[in-house]
């Protein structure tokens, strides 16, 4: 699964984010109905200046087109926080 | 119907409509299950539900609907508020509340 982390930070570089932390959860979630379909869940935190003046559904669809077929294939359940730097 | 049809209605002709995988009472998944409590803390005892996992063309279509790639999806009169950590951000700030009193009492 650490290749999917790294496929995820390569498209997400498309958001020239400064800060990118993924975490891997598919741990938690083996067994459930969702976990057959073989797609890991992660946690995503991404700082980046691309989510000023975007609400959270902009900032998440923008990390969703980014992630491009990775959702639902490799991807099964993600949990987003999207922050600009100057939220943190 | 189309699946686009049947969401379009379902979300048009209830208030507050919740597109998840399993039941209110039985979710079948961890972000599911914390949408509808989520909606139960901002005192929405009852709303619309959609199980997901009961029609392909629903789940499939309801990704599709709102451009949006995740389950669970919620709508609130007619409109695609966002999936589990947004409502989770706005449950936090207070918007949501806000936005379902103003949407329950009309």
């Amino acid at each position: 699964m650490s290749d999917t982390i790294q496929l995820m930070r390569d498209r997400l570089a498309a958001l020239a984010p400064e800060q990118v932390e993924i975490g891997d959860e598919s741990a938690l979630h083996a067994g459930h109905e969702g976990a057959r379909s073989g797609g890991g869940h992660f946690q995503l935190t991404i700082i980046s200046k691309h989510f000023a003046g975007q609400n959270a559904v902009a900032r998440h669809r923008a990390i969703y087109q980014a992630l491009g077929d990775l959702m639902g294939s490799r991807i099964h359940a993600l949990s987003i926080t999207a922050l600009t730097p100057d939220e943190l | 119907m189309s699946a686009q049809d049947i969401i379009r209605e379902q979300v048009s002709t209830h208030p507050v409509v919740l597109y998840m995988k399993g039941t209110p009472q039985f979710p079948q998944c961890g972000f599911s299950a914390n949408a509808a409590a989520i909606l139960k803390a901002c005192g929405v005892g009852e709303f619309f539900s959609v199980n997901v996992l009961e029609s392909n063309e629903i789940r499939e279509g309801v990704k599709a609907y709102a451009n949006w790639p995740t389950i669970p999806q919620l709508y609130v009169k007619g409109q695609f508020v966002g999936g589990s950590d947004i409502m989770r951000e706005l449950y936090q700030s207070g918007e949501l509340q806000k936005l379902l009193k103003t949407a329950l009492a009309n």
